[in-house]
């Protein structure tokens, strides 16, 4: 083994530029395919924290009736504040969550939204809630940047939103915007007003009621109680990553076209060598190899391109994916048109486990295509190599 | 089959198919040779020579009879017995050298080495011996391209001899060299013949290395047409 390696580290290098053109392709597999699956790992952590820091926080509990793809369970998704939990809400541990829908009248244009109440002094999500405490002639509410620009609304506008209370009736009144908030985090911003939850629950008249509450720490020893479905992190979280799996799949298929690319060329290459190569491979086997041990050595000779590749993509590719890992990659168009958490700027993120895993699926692949053609050699004459004539 | 004999023939028939029908490239023969011959198979185009060499090289088997080498008989070795016997045994020269084109000179010398699995320092001090026997040792870094003919037949005598083989076979080793070449190759190979009593058989016509055997076996038509044996034969 360590002669045939020794040999065909030999053939390859001087084989010269035929070489060096397998392993540059090779190896821009490598980093192609390292750098898409770390985006998509950076993509599913970033999106993770963005979506704990600005939304489920660490967990949820949820009205029994409440399902956020209904909009029309939300009037009857709210119950009174149980007194358990009442204690987690005043040491900031937890807060309540009201939601209504409504109807915002931007330009005089109607935009349907979801009205949300929530504490101003709340500290477990990212929304600048604290804006909210602000003594003003009309609602203080804060939107998200997306809604603002699809409704040209800016800090200081007034717009009117309309709203039916616990019994039905319709109501209408002035909110002042009073902040706009940045966040990757799309469904708390789009078609969504933050107002104070005490005054959201004194228009729908249902003082002390809410529809979900978000608590600060993960709380495995949480249970279901009374009307209050327990939504762990995991389940939050489960869409997210059942989409960014079939996001992976569907970039796989790119870099796996760049990698059979790849894996084409070695093949040829092998298929090429092995005709061009008879009267060499008729030389081995007269100074003492057998067939199979031929075999072997264009089968290692073929596999240690991606040795190569791999020792190439760590030339050029480690200061690459370093630098993208530091300056990040932004996303050609705008993350809103996604409707889903994603950053406008995504982070690479590369463990261990992926630069092994790719390697050694660049290297098995690689020995694979290698061995096919190579074992045409264990069929051959070798009175008839020797002389190179084609078989 | 006598055991002072370091390859024993015996009823040797070789065909191949072609078609429907077989080509009969030997046809019963019979020979033995000793311990440091310097022996040739003499024959014009398809007379069965190179089949011959190929044989006794465990390159090809008997269709019938017997072919012992070093005590092995030919027909009847696995495909890694064969390989054994040509990588402890047998040194092969070809008429095209059959050279490793990426590898230097060296590294050339060094491949049979490597198959055995030498320690480096032996190897390094086995290739430098092989290189002076032909006089090569200023070329170690040089790759085949760069090589005339005669320096690269010399190189493969060199790779040939290295491991110091029973038996070299060399088949039309000087078809591609010039007069002088051919002479000074035949020299080397004369010599490396008396030093290291090492059996060479050549398959070859030209008539300057049939001036250097000193046993000539004449084929025709896959059968020993003639042997001459010149026991006394002073080459050098």
């Amino acid at each position: 083994m360590k002669t045939a390696i020794k040999l065909a580290y030999r053939n390859l290098i001087g084989a010269g530029l035929r070489t060096w053109l397998n392993v540059i392709v090779l190896s821009f597999s490598f980093v192609i395919i390292i750098w898409m699956k770390g985006i998509l790992a950076g993509w599913d952590r970033q999106a993770k924290t963005d979506m704990i820091e600005w939304e489920i926080g660490g967990g949820q509990y949820w009205h029994q009736n409440y399902d956020p793809f209904d909009p029309f369970t939300l009037q009857d998704s709210h119950a009174q504040i149980p007194g358990t939990f009442k204690a987690e809400i005043s040491t900031g541990n937890m807060i309540p969550v009201l939601i209504a829908q409504g109807t915002l009248y931007p330009e005089g244009r109607m935009q349907p939204v979801l009205i949300k109440g929530i504490p101003a002094k709340q500290q477990i999500l990212s929304l600048p809630t604290q804006r909210l405490d602000s003594a003003i002639d009309a609602i203080p509410a804060i939107i998200g940047k997306y809604m603002a620009e699809a409704n040209r609304l800016e800090p200081g506008d007034r717009v009117i939103l309309r709203w039916r209370d616990a019994n039905g009736t319709f109501d209408a009144s002035e909110i002042s915007i009073v902040d706009i908030f940045t966040t990757n985090v799309p469904s708390v911003d789009m078609a969504q007003v933050w107002i104070p939850l005490g005054k959201m629950q004194e228009l729908l008249m249902m003082q002390d009621e809410a529809t979900l509450f978000t608590f600060k720490n993960r709380a495995d020893d949480l249970n279901e109680t009374g009307d209050w479905k327990l939504m762990p992190l995991e389940s939050l979280v489960a869409d997210l990553e059942a989409m960014i799996k079939s996001k992976s799949a569907g970039q796989s298929v790119f870099y796996n076209i760049l990698l059979l690319l790849a894996l084409l060329a070695v093949f040829d290459t092998q298929v090429l060598t092995i005709f061009r190569r008879q009267k060499e491979i008729g030389t081995y086997i007269a100074l003492g190899y057998t067939r199979h041990q031929v075999v072997g050595l264009f089968t290692i000779e073929g596999a240690m391109h991606a040795v190569l590749a791999a020792l190439l993509a760590a030339i050029y590719g480690l200061p690459f994916l370093l630098w993208q890992a530091n300056a990040g990659w932004k996303l050609p168009m705008d993350s809103s048109d996604y409707a889903i958490t994603i950053a406008s700027t995504l982070y690479p993120v590369y463990s261990a486990g992926l630069i092994i895993s790719t390697t050694l699926l660049v290297l098995f692949a690689t020995a694979m295509v290698s061995y096919w053609p190579s074992r045409k050699i264990a069929r051959m004459n070798p009175t008839e190599a020797l002389r190179g004539k084609l078989q | 089959m006598d055991n002072h004999f370091i390859i024993e023939i015996e009823k040797l028939v070789k065909t191949f198919p072609m078609g429907k029908s077989k080509f009969t490239a030997l046809n019963g023969v019979n020979l033995t040779f000793g311990e440091g011959e310097f022996a040739g198979f003499i024959g014009p185009s398809g007379s069965g020579k190179t089949t011959l060499l190929n044989i006794i090289g465990s390159l090809d088997a008997p269709s019938e009879g017997k072919v012992k080498v070093l005590g092995n008989s030919i027909g009847e070795l696995t495909s890694r017995q064969s390989a054994y016997l040509r990588k402890v045994n047998l040194g092969f020269i070809f008429q095209s050298y059959n050279l490793l084109a990426v590898h230097t000179v060296f590294e050339n010398v060094e491949f049979p080495l490597l198959l055995l699995n030498l320690p480096a320092s032996e190897r390094k001090s086995m290739v430098m011996d092989a290189l002076e026997w032909v006089g090569l040792t200023d070329k170690i870094r040089s790759k085949p391209p760069q090589l005339s003919g005669g320096e690269c037949q010399r190189v493969a005598i060199a790779r040939a001899m290295v491991k110091k083989p029973s038996i070299v076979l060399a088949d039309e080793p000087t078809a591609n060299l010039d007069a002088a070449n051919s002479h000074n190759i035949l020299q080397t190979m004369v010599w490396l013949n008396r030093e290291m009593n090492t059996t060479f058989l050549f398959a070859t016509h030209d008539e300057k290395v049939i001036g250097y055997l000193k046993r000539k076996i004449y084929l025709l038509d896959g059968k020993v047409d003639k042997e001459e044996l010149l026991p006394n034969k002073q080459s050098l």
